[in-house]
Protein backbone atom coordinates (compact mmCIF):
# COMPACT_ATOMS: atom_id res chain seq x y z
CA UNK A 1 0.00 0.00 0.00
CA UNK A 2 1.60 3.19 -1.19
CA UNK A 3 -0.84 5.60 0.50
CA UNK A 4 0.22 7.50 3.60
CA UNK A 5 -1.41 5.93 6.64
CA UNK A 6 -3.01 8.07 9.31
CA UNK A 7 -0.86 8.33 12.45
CA UNK A 8 -1.29 9.87 15.87
CA UNK A 9 1.02 12.76 14.96
CA UNK A 10 -1.09 13.80 11.94
CA UNK A 11 -4.31 14.47 13.76
CA UNK A 12 -4.56 13.13 17.34
CA UNK A 13 -8.32 13.58 17.79
CA UNK A 14 -9.25 12.05 14.43
CA UNK A 15 -6.80 9.21 15.04
CA UNK A 16 -8.26 8.40 18.45
CA UNK A 17 -11.83 8.68 17.17
CA UNK A 18 -11.08 6.41 14.21
CA UNK A 19 -9.41 3.82 16.43
CA UNK A 20 -12.19 3.89 19.00
CA UNK A 21 -14.75 3.44 16.24
CA UNK A 22 -12.79 0.50 14.85
CA UNK A 23 -12.56 -1.15 18.28
CA UNK A 24 -16.27 -0.73 19.00
CA UNK A 25 -17.41 -1.85 15.54
CA UNK A 26 -15.11 -4.86 15.15
CA UNK A 27 -15.53 -6.27 18.66
CA UNK A 28 -19.29 -5.97 18.31
CA UNK A 29 -19.34 -7.62 14.91
CA UNK A 30 -17.25 -10.49 16.24
CA UNK A 31 -19.23 -10.90 19.47
CA UNK A 32 -22.53 -10.89 17.60
CA UNK A 33 -21.13 -13.38 15.11
CA UNK A 34 -19.93 -15.65 17.89
CA UNK A 35 -23.36 -15.46 19.53
CA UNK A 36 -24.92 -16.37 16.20
CA UNK A 37 -22.44 -19.18 15.69
CA UNK A 38 -23.83 -20.80 18.85
CA UNK A 39 -27.19 -20.78 17.09
CA UNK A 40 -25.54 -21.98 13.87
CA UNK A 41 -23.96 -24.82 15.80
CA UNK A 42 -27.34 -26.01 17.00
CA UNK A 43 -29.03 -25.46 13.64
CA UNK A 44 -26.36 -27.22 11.59
CA UNK A 45 -26.17 -30.14 14.01
CA UNK A 46 -29.96 -30.42 13.80
CA UNK A 47 -29.92 -30.48 9.99
CA UNK A 48 -27.21 -33.11 9.97
CA UNK A 49 -29.31 -35.25 12.29
CA UNK A 50 -32.56 -34.73 10.32
CA UNK A 51 -33.99 -32.44 12.99
CA UNK A 52 -35.20 -28.82 12.89
CA UNK A 53 -33.16 -27.20 15.64
CA UNK A 54 -34.26 -24.16 17.65
CA UNK A 55 -37.13 -22.40 15.83
CA UNK A 56 -39.31 -20.87 18.52
CA UNK A 57 -37.66 -17.53 19.34
CA UNK A 58 -38.05 -15.10 16.45
CA UNK A 59 -38.30 -16.10 12.79
CA UNK A 60 -36.51 -19.42 12.32
CA UNK A 61 -35.06 -19.16 15.83
CA UNK A 62 -32.80 -16.22 14.95
CA UNK A 63 -33.32 -14.59 18.37
CA UNK A 64 -32.28 -17.73 20.26
CA UNK A 65 -28.90 -16.22 21.28
CA UNK A 66 -30.73 -13.26 22.86
CA UNK A 67 -32.97 -15.64 24.79
CA UNK A 68 -29.93 -17.65 25.89
CA UNK A 69 -28.14 -14.52 27.06
CA UNK A 70 -31.20 -13.40 29.02
CA UNK A 71 -31.41 -16.81 30.63
CA UNK A 72 -27.73 -16.70 31.61
CA UNK A 73 -28.21 -13.29 33.25
CA UNK A 74 -31.10 -14.48 35.38
CA UNK A 75 -29.59 -17.80 36.42
CA UNK A 76 -28.34 -18.15 39.96
CA UNK A 77 -24.60 -17.60 40.09
CA UNK A 78 -23.45 -20.47 42.29
CA UNK A 79 -19.99 -20.35 43.84
CA UNK A 80 -19.48 -23.76 45.44
CA UNK A 81 -18.08 -23.72 48.96
CA UNK A 82 -15.01 -25.78 48.17
CA UNK A 83 -13.46 -23.60 45.46
CA UNK A 84 -10.51 -21.23 45.48
CA UNK A 85 -12.61 -18.06 45.26
CA UNK A 86 -10.15 -15.63 43.66
CA UNK A 87 -9.00 -17.95 40.88
CA UNK A 88 -12.50 -19.32 40.43
CA UNK A 89 -13.86 -15.87 39.64
CA UNK A 90 -10.80 -14.85 37.63
CA UNK A 91 -10.67 -17.91 35.37
CA UNK A 92 -13.64 -17.17 33.04
CA UNK A 93 -12.31 -13.66 32.44
CA UNK A 94 -8.87 -15.05 31.59
CA UNK A 95 -10.45 -17.53 29.21
CA UNK A 96 -12.38 -14.83 27.37
CA UNK A 97 -9.89 -11.95 27.25
CA UNK A 98 -7.09 -13.36 25.05
CA UNK A 99 -9.59 -14.19 22.32
CA UNK A 100 -10.84 -10.59 22.38
CA UNK A 101 -7.34 -9.09 22.49
CA UNK A 102 -6.24 -11.03 19.41
CA UNK A 103 -9.00 -9.33 17.44
CA UNK A 104 -6.81 -6.21 17.54
CA UNK A 105 -4.29 -7.46 14.98
CA UNK A 106 -6.60 -9.13 12.48
CA UNK A 107 -6.90 -7.20 9.20
CA UNK A 108 -10.60 -7.09 8.35
CA UNK A 109 -10.30 -5.36 4.98
CA UNK A 110 -8.28 -3.06 2.73
CA UNK A 111 -7.63 0.49 4.07
CA UNK A 112 -10.62 2.82 4.21
CA UNK A 113 -10.40 6.47 3.12
CA UNK A 114 -12.34 8.91 5.30
CA UNK A 115 -12.04 12.72 4.91
CA UNK A 116 -8.89 12.31 2.82
CA UNK A 117 -7.17 10.16 5.44
CA UNK A 118 -6.28 6.50 4.95
CA UNK A 119 -7.32 4.32 7.85
CA UNK A 120 -6.14 0.71 7.85
CA UNK A 121 -8.92 -1.73 8.73
CA UNK A 122 -6.82 -3.22 11.50
CA UNK A 123 -7.09 -1.99 15.07
CA UNK A 124 -3.30 -2.33 15.53
CA UNK A 125 -1.19 -3.17 12.48
CA UNK A 126 1.76 -4.64 14.38
CA UNK A 127 5.08 -5.59 12.77
CA UNK A 128 5.03 -8.81 14.79
CA UNK A 129 1.36 -9.55 14.06
CA UNK A 130 1.47 -13.33 14.05
CA UNK A 131 3.80 -13.54 17.06
CA UNK A 132 1.39 -11.33 18.98
CA UNK A 133 -1.46 -13.68 18.04
CA UNK A 134 0.39 -16.77 19.23
CA UNK A 135 1.65 -15.06 22.39
CA UNK A 136 -1.78 -13.85 23.46
CA UNK A 137 -3.96 -16.70 22.27
CA UNK A 138 -1.88 -19.26 24.13
CA UNK A 139 -2.70 -17.37 27.35
CA UNK A 140 -6.23 -18.64 26.89
CA UNK A 141 -5.12 -21.99 28.27
CA UNK A 142 -4.57 -20.31 31.66
CA UNK A 143 -8.27 -19.65 31.92
CA UNK A 144 -9.01 -23.32 31.42
CA UNK A 145 -6.23 -24.62 33.65
CA UNK A 146 -7.09 -22.17 36.44
CA UNK A 147 -10.77 -23.05 36.14
CA UNK A 148 -9.87 -26.71 36.50
CA UNK A 149 -7.59 -26.03 39.44
CA UNK A 150 -9.79 -23.52 41.28
CA UNK A 151 -12.89 -25.72 41.05
CA UNK A 152 -11.16 -28.11 43.47
CA UNK A 153 -13.00 -31.13 42.13
CA UNK A 154 -11.96 -34.16 40.10
CA UNK A 155 -13.50 -33.70 36.67
CA UNK A 156 -12.56 -30.05 36.18
CA UNK A 157 -9.05 -30.92 37.36
CA UNK A 158 -8.73 -33.66 34.74
CA UNK A 159 -10.11 -31.31 32.11
CA UNK A 160 -7.61 -28.63 33.06
CA UNK A 161 -4.68 -31.06 32.96
CA UNK A 162 -5.73 -32.34 29.56
CA UNK A 163 -6.16 -28.80 28.27
CA UNK A 164 -2.69 -27.75 29.33
CA UNK A 165 -1.00 -30.81 27.78
CA UNK A 166 -3.00 -30.53 24.58
CA UNK A 167 -2.65 -26.81 24.05
CA UNK A 168 1.05 -26.70 24.79
CA UNK A 169 1.64 -29.56 22.32
CA UNK A 170 -0.41 -28.11 19.50
CA UNK A 171 0.91 -24.59 20.00
CA UNK A 172 4.18 -25.96 18.62
CA UNK A 173 2.57 -27.28 15.41
CA UNK A 174 0.63 -24.04 15.04
CA UNK A 175 3.84 -22.04 15.12
CA UNK A 176 5.85 -24.42 12.97
CA UNK A 177 3.22 -24.72 10.26
CA UNK A 178 3.21 -21.01 9.47
CA UNK A 179 6.97 -20.61 9.34
CA UNK A 180 6.91 -21.46 5.64
CA UNK A 181 4.50 -18.61 4.95
CA UNK A 182 6.68 -16.04 6.61
CA UNK A 183 9.72 -17.38 4.80
CA UNK A 184 8.03 -16.53 1.51
CA UNK A 185 6.42 -13.23 2.55
CA UNK A 186 9.50 -12.09 4.51
CA UNK A 187 7.24 -10.22 6.93
CA UNK A 188 5.35 -11.12 10.11
CA UNK A 189 2.85 -8.31 9.54
CA UNK A 190 -0.55 -9.80 8.73
CA UNK A 191 -1.47 -7.08 6.19
CA UNK A 192 1.73 -7.88 4.27
CA UNK A 193 0.77 -11.55 4.26
CA UNK A 194 -2.54 -10.62 2.68
CA UNK A 195 -1.19 -8.18 0.09
CA UNK A 196 1.34 -10.78 -1.04
CA UNK A 197 -1.53 -13.25 -1.50
CA UNK A 198 -3.72 -10.73 -3.34
CA UNK A 199 -1.10 -10.42 -6.08
CA UNK A 200 0.19 -13.99 -5.83
CA UNK A 201 -1.54 -17.26 -5.05
CA UNK A 202 -3.30 -18.11 -1.82
CA UNK A 203 -1.06 -19.97 0.62
CA UNK A 204 -3.70 -22.68 0.79
CA UNK A 205 -2.43 -23.75 -2.66
CA UNK A 206 1.27 -22.96 -2.39
CA UNK A 207 1.55 -24.33 1.20
CA UNK A 208 -1.02 -27.18 1.32
CA UNK A 209 0.83 -29.17 3.99
CA UNK A 210 1.09 -26.12 6.24
CA UNK A 211 -2.59 -25.47 5.63
CA UNK A 212 -3.66 -28.92 6.78
CA UNK A 213 -1.41 -28.83 9.85
CA UNK A 214 -2.56 -25.35 10.78
CA UNK A 215 -6.22 -26.33 10.49
CA UNK A 216 -5.70 -29.43 12.65
CA UNK A 217 -3.77 -27.43 15.25
CA UNK A 218 -6.44 -24.72 15.18
CA UNK A 219 -9.08 -27.31 16.06
CA UNK A 220 -6.89 -28.52 18.92
CA UNK A 221 -6.19 -24.99 20.16
CA UNK A 222 -9.87 -24.09 20.36
CA UNK A 223 -10.75 -27.39 22.09
CA UNK A 224 -13.19 -28.31 19.35
CA UNK A 225 -14.07 -31.83 18.38
CA UNK A 226 -12.20 -34.06 17.48
CA UNK A 227 -9.91 -32.47 20.11
CA UNK A 228 -12.43 -31.53 22.80
CA UNK A 229 -10.75 -33.66 25.47
CA UNK A 230 -10.74 -30.85 28.09
CA UNK A 231 -14.54 -30.82 28.17
CA UNK A 232 -15.32 -34.32 26.88
CA UNK A 233 -18.94 -34.57 28.02
CA UNK A 234 -18.99 -38.35 27.88
CA UNK A 235 -15.93 -38.71 30.10
CA UNK A 236 -15.60 -35.63 32.30
CA UNK A 237 -19.20 -34.41 32.86
CA UNK A 238 -18.42 -30.98 31.40
CA UNK A 239 -14.66 -30.86 31.97
CA UNK A 240 -13.12 -27.65 33.22
CA UNK A 241 -16.42 -25.73 33.51
CA UNK A 242 -18.33 -28.39 35.46
CA UNK A 243 -18.59 -26.21 38.58
CA UNK A 244 -19.53 -23.03 36.73
CA UNK A 245 -22.98 -21.61 36.22
CA UNK A 246 -24.73 -18.47 35.03
CA UNK A 247 -22.63 -15.73 33.38
CA UNK A 248 -19.33 -17.35 34.40
CA UNK A 249 -20.22 -20.38 32.32
CA UNK A 250 -21.43 -18.07 29.55
CA UNK A 251 -18.04 -16.37 29.50
CA UNK A 252 -16.29 -19.70 28.84
CA UNK A 253 -18.82 -20.28 26.13
CA UNK A 254 -18.32 -16.88 24.50
CA UNK A 255 -14.57 -17.34 24.90
CA UNK A 256 -14.71 -20.64 23.02
CA UNK A 257 -16.73 -19.24 20.15
CA UNK A 258 -14.72 -16.03 19.93
CA UNK A 259 -11.56 -18.14 19.80
CA UNK A 260 -13.19 -20.12 17.01
CA UNK A 261 -13.81 -16.88 15.12
CA UNK A 262 -10.24 -15.73 15.76
CA UNK A 263 -8.81 -18.94 14.32
CA UNK A 264 -11.23 -18.80 11.38
CA UNK A 265 -9.99 -15.27 10.74
CA UNK A 266 -6.37 -16.43 11.01
CA UNK A 267 -6.98 -19.23 8.51
CA UNK A 268 -8.62 -16.68 6.22
CA UNK A 269 -5.71 -14.25 6.60
CA UNK A 270 -2.86 -16.75 6.36
CA UNK A 271 -4.19 -19.28 3.86
CA UNK A 272 -7.31 -18.00 2.10
CA UNK A 273 -5.98 -14.61 1.03
CA UNK A 274 -7.70 -12.47 3.69
CA UNK A 275 -9.81 -9.90 1.86
CA UNK A 276 -8.70 -11.16 -1.56
CA UNK A 277 -11.24 -11.96 -4.24
CA UNK A 278 -9.95 -14.25 -7.03
CA UNK A 279 -8.70 -12.39 -10.13
CA UNK A 280 -8.40 -9.05 -8.28
CA UNK A 281 -5.05 -7.39 -7.64
CA UNK A 282 -4.00 -4.82 -5.03
CA UNK A 283 -4.26 -2.14 -7.72
CA UNK A 284 -7.88 -3.16 -8.40
CA UNK A 285 -8.77 -2.76 -4.72
CA UNK A 286 -7.11 0.66 -4.61
CA UNK A 287 -8.83 1.74 -7.81
CA UNK A 288 -12.23 0.87 -6.38
CA UNK A 289 -11.53 3.05 -3.30
CA UNK A 290 -14.01 2.60 -0.48
CA UNK A 291 -16.08 0.18 -2.55
CA UNK A 292 -12.95 -1.96 -2.69
CA UNK A 293 -12.82 -1.81 1.10
CA UNK A 294 -16.42 -2.92 1.35
CA UNK A 295 -15.87 -5.75 -1.13
CA UNK A 296 -12.73 -6.88 0.72
CA UNK A 297 -14.55 -6.65 4.04
CA UNK A 298 -17.39 -8.84 2.76
CA UNK A 299 -14.99 -11.31 1.17
CA UNK A 300 -13.07 -11.61 4.44
CA UNK A 301 -16.19 -12.26 6.48
CA UNK A 302 -17.53 -14.76 3.95
CA UNK A 303 -14.27 -16.71 4.34
CA UNK A 304 -14.46 -16.51 8.14
CA UNK A 305 -18.06 -17.68 8.21
CA UNK A 306 -17.28 -20.50 5.78
CA UNK A 307 -14.51 -21.69 8.05
CA UNK A 308 -16.75 -21.33 11.11
CA UNK A 309 -19.19 -23.59 9.30
CA UNK A 310 -16.34 -26.01 8.65
CA UNK A 311 -15.61 -26.03 12.39
CA UNK A 312 -19.21 -26.99 13.11
CA UNK A 313 -19.36 -29.44 10.21
CA UNK A 314 -16.30 -31.31 11.49
CA UNK A 315 -17.65 -31.34 15.05
CA UNK A 316 -20.74 -33.27 13.98
CA UNK A 317 -18.76 -35.67 11.79
CA UNK A 318 -15.70 -36.93 13.64
CA UNK A 319 -15.58 -38.65 17.02
CA UNK A 320 -13.18 -37.63 19.78
CA UNK A 321 -9.56 -38.81 19.89
CA UNK A 322 -8.21 -40.84 22.76
CA UNK A 323 -5.57 -38.98 24.73
CA UNK A 324 -2.64 -41.14 23.58
CA UNK A 325 -3.82 -40.84 19.97
CA UNK A 326 -3.89 -37.08 20.42
CA UNK A 327 -0.30 -36.99 21.64
CA UNK A 328 0.85 -39.45 18.97
CA UNK A 329 -0.73 -37.38 16.23
CA UNK A 330 0.76 -34.20 17.58
CA UNK A 331 4.33 -35.19 18.32
CA UNK A 332 4.98 -38.17 16.04
CA UNK A 333 3.06 -37.15 12.94
CA UNK A 334 2.35 -33.43 12.68
CA UNK A 335 5.61 -32.23 14.24
CA UNK A 336 7.95 -34.04 11.79
CA UNK A 337 5.77 -33.12 8.81
CA UNK A 338 5.78 -29.47 9.87
CA UNK A 339 9.59 -29.52 10.19
CA UNK A 340 10.00 -31.17 6.80
CA UNK A 341 7.67 -28.58 5.35
CA UNK A 342 9.85 -25.76 6.70
CA UNK A 343 12.99 -27.33 5.20
CA UNK A 344 11.22 -27.98 1.87
CA UNK A 345 10.00 -24.38 1.69
CA UNK A 346 13.51 -23.17 2.41
CA UNK A 347 14.99 -25.37 -0.34
CA UNK A 348 12.39 -24.34 -2.90
CA UNK A 349 12.72 -20.64 -2.03
CA UNK A 350 16.53 -20.86 -2.21
CA UNK A 351 16.30 -22.66 -5.55
CA UNK A 352 13.87 -20.08 -6.97
CA UNK A 353 15.88 -17.20 -5.53
CA UNK A 354 19.24 -18.19 -6.97
CA UNK B 1 -12.47 -69.59 24.56
CA UNK B 2 -13.28 -66.25 23.01
CA UNK B 3 -12.85 -65.46 19.39
CA UNK B 4 -9.81 -63.38 18.60
CA UNK B 5 -10.47 -60.69 15.99
CA UNK B 6 -7.36 -59.65 14.10
CA UNK B 7 -6.95 -55.92 13.67
CA UNK B 8 -7.14 -55.25 9.93
CA UNK B 9 -3.86 -54.20 8.38
CA UNK B 10 -4.33 -50.70 7.00
CA UNK B 11 -2.99 -49.67 3.62
CA UNK B 12 -0.95 -46.48 3.48
CA UNK B 13 -3.95 -44.71 1.93
CA UNK B 14 -6.11 -45.64 4.92
CA UNK B 15 -3.32 -44.66 7.30
CA UNK B 16 -3.37 -41.15 5.84
CA UNK B 17 -6.69 -40.83 7.70
CA UNK B 18 -7.63 -37.64 5.87
CA UNK B 19 -9.49 -39.33 2.95
CA UNK B 20 -11.71 -41.08 5.50
CA UNK B 21 -12.45 -37.76 7.17
CA UNK B 22 -13.36 -36.24 3.81
CA UNK B 23 -15.67 -39.20 3.20
CA UNK B 24 -17.30 -38.63 6.59
CA UNK B 25 -17.72 -34.93 5.86
CA UNK B 26 -19.43 -35.83 2.60
CA UNK B 27 -21.78 -38.08 4.51
CA UNK B 28 -22.85 -35.36 6.96
CA UNK B 29 -23.09 -32.84 4.09
CA UNK B 30 -25.57 -35.06 2.23
CA UNK B 31 -27.47 -35.66 5.45
CA UNK B 32 -28.00 -31.91 5.84
CA UNK B 33 -30.31 -31.80 2.84
CA UNK B 34 -32.44 -34.76 3.71
CA UNK B 35 -35.96 -34.05 4.96
CA UNK B 36 -36.14 -33.81 8.72
CA UNK B 37 -38.44 -36.02 10.74
CA UNK B 38 -39.31 -33.67 13.59
CA UNK B 39 -42.98 -33.55 14.64
CA UNK B 40 -43.77 -30.07 15.94
CA UNK B 41 -45.65 -31.57 18.85
CA UNK B 42 -48.20 -29.12 20.21
CA UNK B 43 -49.15 -28.02 16.68
CA UNK B 44 -48.71 -31.36 14.90
CA UNK B 45 -49.73 -34.73 16.26
CA UNK B 46 -48.34 -38.07 15.39
CA UNK B 47 -50.75 -40.44 13.63
CA UNK B 48 -51.28 -43.69 15.54
CA UNK B 49 -52.52 -47.06 14.32
CA UNK B 50 -56.02 -48.16 15.36
CA UNK B 51 -54.88 -50.62 18.01
CA UNK B 52 -52.77 -48.04 19.85
CA UNK B 53 -53.09 -48.66 23.57
CA UNK B 54 -53.79 -45.24 25.06
CA UNK B 55 -56.10 -44.39 27.93
CA UNK B 56 -59.00 -46.89 28.31
CA UNK B 57 -62.51 -45.50 27.80
CA UNK B 58 -66.07 -46.82 28.01
CA UNK B 59 -68.14 -46.82 24.82
CA UNK B 60 -71.84 -46.46 24.13
CA UNK B 61 -73.57 -48.50 21.45
CA UNK B 62 -75.13 -47.31 18.20
CA UNK B 63 -78.24 -46.09 20.01
CA UNK B 64 -76.32 -44.26 22.71
CA UNK B 65 -76.90 -46.88 25.39
CA UNK B 66 -74.39 -47.99 27.97
CA UNK B 67 -72.79 -51.25 26.88
CA UNK B 68 -71.19 -52.11 30.20
CA UNK B 69 -73.21 -54.61 32.19
CA UNK B 70 -71.09 -54.27 35.28
CA UNK B 71 -69.82 -57.87 35.23
CA UNK B 72 -66.59 -56.66 36.85
CA UNK B 73 -64.35 -58.99 34.81
CA UNK B 74 -62.10 -56.03 33.94
CA UNK B 75 -61.87 -55.15 37.61
CA UNK B 76 -60.73 -58.71 38.38
CA UNK B 77 -58.27 -59.03 35.49
CA UNK B 78 -56.69 -55.60 35.93
CA UNK B 79 -53.07 -56.37 36.98
CA UNK B 80 -52.43 -53.13 38.88
CA UNK B 81 -55.97 -53.05 40.30
CA UNK B 82 -56.68 -49.69 38.70
CA UNK B 83 -60.39 -50.32 38.02
CA UNK B 84 -63.13 -50.00 40.63
CA UNK B 85 -66.75 -50.66 39.65
CA UNK B 86 -69.86 -50.08 41.76
CA UNK B 87 -72.57 -52.23 40.12
CA UNK B 88 -76.18 -51.17 40.10
CA UNK B 89 -79.58 -51.78 38.54
CA UNK B 90 -80.44 -49.94 35.41
CA UNK B 91 -84.16 -49.83 36.07
CA UNK B 92 -84.79 -48.19 32.74
CA UNK B 93 -87.99 -49.41 30.98
CA UNK B 94 -86.47 -48.57 27.55
CA UNK B 95 -83.51 -50.86 28.15
CA UNK B 96 -85.34 -53.69 29.93
CA UNK B 97 -83.12 -56.36 28.40
CA UNK B 98 -80.17 -55.03 30.27
CA UNK B 99 -80.57 -55.58 33.93
CA UNK B 100 -77.28 -54.35 35.28
CA UNK B 101 -75.08 -51.34 34.64
CA UNK B 102 -72.33 -49.57 36.52
CA UNK B 103 -73.42 -46.99 39.07
CA UNK B 104 -69.84 -45.83 39.34
CA UNK B 105 -66.82 -46.77 37.23
CA UNK B 106 -63.37 -45.54 38.23
CA UNK B 107 -60.05 -46.10 36.49
CA UNK B 108 -57.04 -44.77 38.34
CA UNK B 109 -54.78 -43.59 35.50
CA UNK B 110 -51.85 -43.30 37.91
CA UNK B 111 -52.05 -47.09 38.33
CA UNK B 112 -53.08 -48.13 34.80
CA UNK B 113 -50.28 -49.86 32.91
CA UNK B 114 -52.00 -49.74 29.50
CA UNK B 115 -51.87 -53.55 29.17
CA UNK B 116 -55.24 -53.73 27.43
CA UNK B 117 -56.45 -56.78 29.41
CA UNK B 118 -59.70 -54.97 30.26
CA UNK B 119 -60.45 -54.58 26.55
CA UNK B 120 -59.60 -58.23 25.89
CA UNK B 121 -61.65 -59.63 28.75
CA UNK B 122 -64.80 -57.55 28.27
CA UNK B 123 -67.66 -59.84 27.11
CA UNK B 124 -69.79 -56.85 26.06
CA UNK B 125 -67.12 -55.01 24.03
CA UNK B 126 -67.78 -52.04 26.28
CA UNK B 127 -64.27 -50.93 27.18
CA UNK B 128 -61.60 -50.01 24.64
CA UNK B 129 -58.07 -48.69 24.68
CA UNK B 130 -58.28 -45.35 22.86
CA UNK B 131 -55.74 -43.11 21.12
CA UNK B 132 -55.78 -40.62 24.00
CA UNK B 133 -52.23 -40.31 25.33
CA UNK B 134 -52.14 -36.88 26.92
CA UNK B 135 -53.11 -37.28 30.55
CA UNK B 136 -52.39 -34.59 33.06
CA UNK B 137 -53.87 -33.11 36.15
CA UNK B 138 -53.03 -30.71 38.94
CA UNK B 139 -53.97 -33.24 41.61
CA UNK B 140 -53.89 -37.00 41.93
CA UNK B 141 -57.69 -37.03 42.22
CA UNK B 142 -57.99 -35.52 38.73
CA UNK B 143 -56.29 -38.54 37.23
CA UNK B 144 -58.82 -40.97 38.65
CA UNK B 145 -61.22 -41.08 35.73
CA UNK B 146 -64.88 -41.43 36.71
CA UNK B 147 -67.74 -42.77 34.61
CA UNK B 148 -68.48 -39.45 32.92
CA UNK B 149 -64.86 -38.92 31.93
CA UNK B 150 -64.56 -42.49 30.67
CA UNK B 151 -67.58 -42.09 28.38
CA UNK B 152 -66.11 -38.79 27.21
CA UNK B 153 -62.92 -40.60 26.20
CA UNK B 154 -64.71 -43.63 24.69
CA UNK B 155 -67.60 -41.89 22.98
CA UNK B 156 -70.03 -43.82 20.83
CA UNK B 157 -68.61 -46.73 18.91
CA UNK B 158 -70.45 -48.03 15.89
CA UNK B 159 -68.99 -51.32 14.65
CA UNK B 160 -70.20 -54.80 13.66
CA UNK B 161 -70.74 -55.93 17.24
CA UNK B 162 -74.30 -54.81 17.96
CA UNK B 163 -75.57 -57.26 20.56
CA UNK B 164 -78.74 -55.36 21.56
CA UNK B 165 -79.70 -54.25 18.07
CA UNK B 166 -83.48 -54.25 17.68
CA UNK B 167 -84.12 -55.54 21.15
Amino acid sequence: MSLAVLTFADDPIFYLAANLAKIVVFTHIVLILSALSVLAERKVSAWMQDRLGPNRVGPGGILQPAADALKFFFKEDIVPGHVDKVLYILAPAIALMPALIVLAVIPYGPPLTVLGETIPMVIADLDIGILFVFAISSLGVYGIVLAGWASNSKYPMLGGVRASAQMISYEVMLGLSVVGIFMSTESLRLTDVITSQVDGTWFMFSQPIAFIIFVIAAFAETNRLPFDLPEAETELVAGYHTEYSSMKFAMFFIGEYTAMFVFSALVAVLFLGGWDIPFMSNADFEALGNWGTLLGFLSFFVKCLAFLFFYIWVRWTIPRFRFDQLMNLGWKVLMPIALVNVVLTGVVLGWLGS
Amino acid sequence: MGKVVERPKLTWYQQLYLPQIVQGLGMTWRQMFKPNITVQYPEERQEFFDDYRGAPGLVKDQEGREKCVSCQLCEFICPPKAIVIVPGEIGDPENENVEKGPDEFYIDMLRCIYCGYCEEVCPEEAIFMTGVYELNGATRAELVHDKQKLYEIGGTRIDSIQKWKGK
